[in-house]
């Protein structure tokens, strides 16, 4: 199902890495991004049958598919045109969040 | 002392006796927290009530006031009168709020808010007291913009169904009864009105009713607005390729007045009409209850509200939601919308309850599916992000779009968005 360019995955890990350690977002506040996620992906990011559930998700999988999204690499009905609207750290937020929750 | 008691009064027995049920269960969180009185259980007030138990580890208490025994949706309810759904499948329980979440619902209607004293007023004859309120009453119509529509019966016979419900099934039944060859006559207001393509995707399920069980029938959109206000031209190819010679639109038709007797409409600057059908959407504005209390600051019409909490500018302690309010720019009156503000709100009322700074850097987005035949559907998304220089919601530069082409896979996806959204808001 997810296919991607292994060494782009390894360079992108590296960037994150080097952010993850930069800053820390309140986690208050990521909640609440995540929760617009959650109208289509679960409250808890478990989903009604149709959509993706994003809890439990590999994070830097994640990072790299909105990645992909956000830059058009990845073809989508919607998902690309809704991406553009976070930030790099905002969407690493976001997987991190998705990541620490419980499948 | 924030917390606020019960104020009894003559005739609170249901809602003190439904309270009772929620104090003896274990996920209450007890009698001593805060509480949050939520008026209107539709996607904006049933999601605030569920996101404020949830982030408030279910430490602060919250009545969810709402006069209907069940949550009818109105995305999906165009295909009711499509007649590919029924009304069961548009139907969704409140049960889960209560059950899984502690809030306690009650079934009533609030007539009156005291925002000094923060009590609001049942049509049961209670009263309850609150730390902070959520209203989301949805809107109301401006009866008083189509004089006709007031003389007796009218309202009977020529019907809005734009809040899905017993409308939704009476229309419907107006549809099948039709004889083949009749006009149905849809019109639309002008803008800000509520689910801006929803109009449109009705007259798609209708005519793909005629096409299959009444083909020499019409289907005429009467738009006040200058053209098409959403999805313009994935709605126009709909109608110019797949339902040609039935779907006849034309804008700049501003309805003034109804003669439901002999079915005619009748405009600004256009000639009369006259229809077997006729579905008229009127002008809306914020709910009554809000109007009301003097919370429709922007031309009576709309509540402004600050964006970071929601709570009103004209009233503290009083949270607005979904429809009601005065939009930011690009900002469209949708359920999905109305979900989003409920969970910037929920978070704000937690942290405001908490001695906690709210959020500063709320995000929605947007996305809202419209069937433009039984199977096929487009989306039109967006993202909005709090302006700190602004004070408002500004859609973020780049974000969002519209399908390229009506799709099956998109019609499976707004049925998984359905489903979803109604479980997000209320399971």
């Amino acid at each position: 199902m997810m296919r991607w360019n292994r060494i782009a995955a390894v360079g992108m890990l590296t960037t994150l890495c080097g952010w993850a350690g930069a800053q820390a977002v309140d986690p208050v506040q990521v909640r609440g991004w995540a929760s617009t996620c959650a109208t289509c992906h679960g409250t808890a990011g478990i989903a009604q049958p149709g959509m993706e559930s994003l809890a439990g998700v590999n994070k830097d999988e994640m990072v790299k598919k909105m990645m992909d999204f956000k830059a058009g690499r990845k073809p989508a009905t919607l998902m690309h045109q809704i991406a553009k609207g976070y930030s790099d750290e905002q969407l690493q937020a976001l997987a991190a969040h998705y990541a620490s929750l419980k499948k | 002392m924030k917390r606020r008691q019960f104020v009894q009064t003559a005739g609170a027995g249901s809602v003190l006796g439904a309270m009772g049920m929620v104090t003896g269960c274990a996920t209450s969180g007890g009698s001593g927290g805060a509480h949050v009185v939520v008026v209107g259980g539709g996607f904006g007030g049933a999601t605030a009530a569920k996101y404020i138990r949830l982030w408030s580890d279910q430490s602060i208490r919250v009545t969810l006031i709402e006069p209907n025994a069940a949550f009818v949706s109105c995305p999906i309810s165009n295909l009711v009168l499509g007649g590919t759904k029924t009304m069961a499948d548009i139907t969704v329980s409140y049960d889960n709020l209560a059950k899984r979440h502690g809030v306690n619902v009650v079934r009533d209607m609030v007539t009156s808010i005291d925002a000094d004293k923060r009590t609001v007023k049942l049509a049961s004859g209670g009263e309850l007291g609150y730390d902070r309120l959520v209203l989301s009453p949805g809107v109301d119509f401006m009866w008083e913009t189509l004089p006709g529509m007031s003389k007796p019966g009218a309202q009977d016979k020529v019907l809005h169904a734009w809040k899905a419900g017993p409308q939704t099934v009476a229309l419907r039944k107006q549809l099948e009864a039709m004889p083949d060859g009749g006009v149905y006559a849809l019109t639309i207001p002008l803008g800000p009105y509520r689910c801006p393509p929803g109009p449109y995707e009705r007259a798609c399920q209708v005519a793909s009713y005629f096409s299959k069980a009444k083909p020499k029938s019409k289907v005429l959109i009467l738009d006040a607005n200058d053209d098409v206000t959403s999805k313009g031209p994935l709605f126009k190819k709909a109608w110019a390729e797949r339902y040609k010679g039935i779907v006849e639109y034309r804008p700049k038709h501003n309805l003034v007045d109804v003669d439901a007797a002999t079915g005619t409409l009748k405009f600004e600057f256009n000639d009369d009409l006259k229809a077997a059908v006729l579905n008229v959407l009127p002008a809306i504005r914020a709910g009554d209850i809000a109007v009301k209390t003097g919370l429709a600051t922007a031309n009576k019409r709309w509540c402004e509200i600050d964006f970071l909490t929601h709570e009103a500018k004209a009233a503290k302690n009083i949270h607005i939601l979904g429809d009601s309010i005065q939009v930011a720019p690009l900002m469209p009156k949708s359920g999905h919308m109305a979900n989003q503000h409920g969970k910037t709100c929920a978070a704000a009322v937690v942290a405001l309850l908490t001695g906690k700074q709210p959020n500063t850097l709320p995000i929605y987005t947007n996305t809202c599916y419209s069937f433009v035949s039984a199977d096929e559907a487009v989306h039109v998304a967006s993202v909005h992000r709090y302006d700190a220089a602004q004070k408002t919601m500004l859609t973020v530069p780049g974000s969002g779009g519209v399908s390229s082409a009506a799709n099956e896979l998109e019609g499976g996806y707004a049925m998984g968005w359905a489903r979803n959204i109604w479980a997000d808001t209320l399971a």
